[in-house]
């Protein structure tokens, strides 16, 4: 009797072993290989600033970027319609990782040049890596020409360098951040009290709305500042709306200018007292 | 004594059907093609797995979709976000029964395979016919079909249904090795 009931058993064990379902086997089998976390921001900006988003290799992209006159300026300038600065911008990725950008802004007539590199990235699975850094380095030239003509300003004295470390998580699918530590050199300042350095700290954030449209906020904290004029540190909030290859992002921001140097570093309105620009970006992707 | 006979009989017979019936291939190929007159979208996965266990005349496959590879990245980044999810839904699965499974031989034979497709978490019967051919000890298996992107819950938006085709070809060509645990 004994033997029979182990007999069965067995007969009843090994059954049960072989009998194991086809997919248990091919989830065994799958190979552990490392994810690389993609779109943790949709855009190449969170709104204003760069987010950790390159262009992918051998990609172009133009980019127009609008900011319009203060909500709080009435009807009678159509809510600030009726001012309007605009970059125009050409965006191409060198590779997957280094993409190069020259954009011309129409506030004080600048012209600007950027390169992104992505260091490291987020990973999923063996060798796992919590969060994702880039490098962005850019220039800026200003010129417009707001100088007395006896005392014009040069070539060197025109320029502007912003250096940040972009460092992003994409914590789920709804939800990612970026902190981003930034130094701005001035060749020339207005007064000699104001700072040629000045550093500050952007907190981006994303938060998927649903497929195509995600709710983004961008703030930068600045630790030093202008005297001559009354900066104040950046806020934006925005809606990101994506259509196959566009993006479009929907911007209400304290700050009117689209390049690093001047809306970190040059803004002066106050978002909650109304001083709130309009501003919309616009990418296509060829 | 008898039932050490049988003891030993059963084990035998459960032995030989794990390690001698089941093929299994790691890199197989599926490719699907999406056609419209604007624009033709084409992605490949490369590390596809997929089972036969012969002695039963069961199949399965299962896709990771993300290692399905687009020529323009973009569009492999808008493929796991916007229509598959693959964080949500990072496999593709399938797992049916071969039809009227006979032996496999050195020549072309065409079976039914018939069973559940999972995509994008949502399941489906399907039939594909599938043609099944050894070479040496390998079973090689190829075949075609078509899926409707609705059955899987997958939207296109209005914008893009010119780009987008609403049945997407499939192809699939598998070469299963021996497989012992």
């Amino acid at each position: 009797m004994k033997k029979i009931i182990c007999t069965l058993f067995i007969f009843g064990l090994s059954l049960q072993y072989s009998a194991q379902d086809l997919l248990d086997i091919l989830d065994k089998e799958t190979p552990q290989v490392d994810q690389i976390v993609t779109a943790t921001f949709k855009g190449t900006r969170i709104l204003n600033g760069h987010s950790i988003e390159n262009r992918k290799d051998k990609e172009l992209e133009f980019l127009i970027s609008h900011r319009f006159g203060r909500v709080n300026l009435g009807f009678d300038e159509l809510f600030g319609l009726d001012q309007s600065n605009i970059r125009f911008a050409l965006e191409y990725g060198l590779n997957d990782d280094l993409t190069i950008g020259l954009g011309r802004s129409s506030f004080e007539k600048t012209y600007d040049s950027f390169l992104k590199y992505s260091v490291l990235k987020q990973k999923k699975g063996a060798n796992s890596f919590p969060f994702a850094v880039s490098l962005f380095g850019s220039i800026a030239l200003k010129t417009i020409k707001d100088f007395d003509p006896s005392d014009k300003r040069t070539f060197a004295e025109s320029l502007f360098y912003v250096g940040q470390v972009l460092i992003a998580r994409k914590v789920s699918s709804s939800f990612s951040f970026q902190l981003t530590p930034t130094y701005v050199h001035r060749n020339t300042v207005r007064i000699n009290e104001d700072p040629h350095d000045i550093f500050a700290l952007g907190l981006g954030t994303r938060i998927k709305l649903n497929k195509r449209v995600s709710f983004n906020s961008e703030y930068f904290l600045n630790f030093n500042e202008s005297k001559s004029i009354n900066a104040r540190n950046s806020l934006a909030l925005g809606i990101d709306i994506e259509t196959g290859g566009h993006v479009f992002q929907l911007i209400l921001s304290n700050a009117i200018t689209m390049i690093e140097k001047s809306f970190i570093t040059e803004s002066t309105d106050n978002f909650f007292e109304g001083d709130i620009h309009f501003g919309f970006n616009i990418s296509r992707t060829f | 004594m008898k039932s050490t006979y049988l003891l030993l009989i059963c084990f035998l017979f459960s032995y030989n059907m794990q390690s001698q019936e089941q093929y299994l291939t790691k890199n197989g190929a599926i490719t699907f093609f999406s056609s419209t007159i604007i624009e033709d979208i084409k992605a490949e996965n490369n590390q596809v797995l997929s089972i036969i266990d012969a002695s039963k005349s069961k199949m399965a496959i299962s896709i990771l979709i993300k290692s399905f590879l687009f020529k323009k990245a973009l569009m492999q980044e808008h493929f796991n976000e916007n229509y598959l999810e693959s964080d949500k839904f990072p496999k593709a699965t399938f797992k049916g029964d071969i039809l009227n499974f006979n032996n496999v031989s050195s020549l072309d034979a065409k079976y039914d395979v018939k069973g559940i497709i999972t995509i994008h978490g949502v399941s489906k019967e399907i039939v594909v016919p599938t043609i099944f051919k050894r070479n040496g000890d390998t079973i090689f298996v190829k075949g075609e079909f078509d899926l409707l992107l609705e059955d899987f819950d997958i939207k296109i938006p209005r914008l893009l249904l010119k780009k987008i085709a609403k049945e997407i070809n499939v192809t699939f060509e598998f070469n299963h090795k021996p497989y012992n645990r």
